[in-house]
């Protein structure tokens, strides 16, 4: 069995995530933040070691400044819905996920102006196209850090630092690249960074979140839900203090001390390290693809320029059928079609039909690579 | 524990009285999250219990990372 499916959801999880969820449920279980006794307090710690290990990981400064959710679209949201208002406008890229396209589009129909910048074939983006469509009423910016199909890397660092100069707000979506990719949210100049926990972070589903900058005014978000926070609790409004005002109810601790062990065993190998690895994956499945009559790869074709996802179609095969027989015959698992992402499938020409994904991960292997591209061949050899 | 022994510092929420908990561990402060004691009111449920004369050292060490906080009371 090969795992390509990395870019969805990564798996296997690094030794320590299971065993420290196992931990919270039988050892601690209580709810953090509300009570006082020892067990509550040691539920509250093990969120707040969760965001500890956050801010070292985005060299974040302030683990107070970290909300939780239950993953990247969580957050999105809650940076889209809660700063964005009538009259505003915002700009993105034509890579995005549905993740920001809809809350967008949703914004949009009740008033807030958008532009979405054009990416090349390959998914790049040209910052002077972002600066060009800065308008005196522009509040934010919001990009990808790395496209989920073809992996192209959005240049944050060159779109912050334009930021900063025109008084903009810069969201990023580091669905892709948090843990795979270096993101320093002070050398980026990244206000708000949303992050989700269960791809390269290495931890469970169901968590995820923003780190809001020092530039956000927290008293202008709006919360995306409230309720409990366990603070404050004498008064019927909602606190206006982070990280409480955005977090009511009862949160995923369990996950989130899966989360903290993912993040923690990331940081024990260094992202550099993990970044390296998928580098010389990556590259090698770029260039065996390329190498296979009949097949067409998307996107950069140089590993640096992308992650350790890449896009892909088989001449005279639909991806479902590919997917289906990658599966079924080989033991392949990835995933095809258009993954949620619609606006980048139209930016590379693979719209609607869509490509097949592989999405590599930091425990495949190069013989695993080896295995589909063989894989990947005799298909292309039968459809031909 | 004798009367007049301790003082609380109180805290916009568990994630800051977290916060400031090991913040003073690192200075080397002995400290100890407790309930907010009846008399006094707060955000939040939990604060954190120093011995009075660390009180000084304490606030520094928090105004050193910047953390607010929402009082300081002997207890």
């Amino acid at each position: 069995m090969i795992y390509f499916d990395n870019a969805a959801t990564s798996w296997p999880k690094p030794p320590g995530v299971a065993e420290a969820m196992t931990h919270f449920l039988a050892e601690i279980g209580a709810n953090p933040g509300r009570a006082a006794h020892r067990r509550a307090v040691e539920s509250g710690r093990a969120l707040y070691e969760a965001r500890e290990a956050v801010c070292e990981l985005f060299n974040a400064p302030d683990p107070l400044r970290v909300v939780f959710g239950l993953n990247v679209t969580d957050a999105l949201n809650l940076a889209l819905r809660g700063l964005l208002r009538p009259g505003d406008h915002v700009i993105t890229s034509s890579m995005e996920h549905n993740s920001v396209m809809r809350p967008l589009r949703a914004l949009e129909s009740g008033g807030v102006e958008v532009t979405v910048v054009r990416c090349s074939l390959e998914g790049l983006l040209d910052p002077a196209d972002v600066e060009a469509a800065v308008r005196p009423h522009t509040k934010m910016v919001v990009l990808n850090h790395a496209s989920n199909v073809v992996g192209t890397l959005l240049p944050v660092g060159d779109v912050g630092a334009l930021c900063r100069a025109r008084g903009l707000l810069l969201l990023v979506d580091a669905a892709q690249t948090g843990g795979a990719y270096p993101i320093d949210v002070q050398a980026d100049q990244i206000d708000l960074l949303a992050f989700t926990g269960h791809k390269s972070l290495c931890g469970p589903m169901g968590t995820g979140g923003l780190i809001v900058g020092e530039r956000v005014n927290e008293k202008e978000i709006e919360p995306l839900r409230r309720g409990g926070t366990g603070s404050r609790s004498e008064y019927e409004q909602q606190p206006d203090f982070l990280p409480d005002m955005c977090e009511s109810g009862t949160p995923n601790v369990v996950g989130l001390a899966g989360l903290e062990a993912g993040v923690r065993w990331v940081l024990k190998q260094g992202v550099e390290a993990v970044r390296a690895h998928e580098v010389a994956l990556t590259q090698r499945l770029i260039d065996g693809l390329r190498a296979i009559p009949g097949l067409t790869v998307y996107g950069t074709l140089d590993a640096e320029r992308q992650t350790a996802t890449v896009s892909f179609n088989i001449a005279g095969m639909s991806p479902s059928e590919a997917g289906l027989r990658l599966d079924d015959e080989y033991g392949i698992m990835c995933r095809v079609g258009l993954h949620c992402a619609p606006a980048a499938h139209k930016t590379i020409g693979t719209f609607p039909g869509g490509t097949v994904r592989f999405g590599l991960g930091v425990f495949n292997t190069m013989d695993e690579v080896e295995m589909a591209l063989a894989a990947v061949a005799e298909l292309a050899e039968e459809a031909r | 524990m004798n009367a007049g022994e301790y003082a609380v510092i109180l805290l916009y929420s568990t994630s800051h009285a977290i916060r400031a908990e090991k913040v003073l561990n690192g200075a080397g402060i002995v400290s100890k999250m407790i309930p907010v004691p009846r008399h006094l009111s707060s955000n939040c449920g939990i604060c954190v219990r120093i011995r009075r004369g660390d009180r000084q050292a304490a606030l520094q060490a928090l105004e050193a990372i910047g953390l607010e906080i929402e009082g300081v009371h002997d207890i």
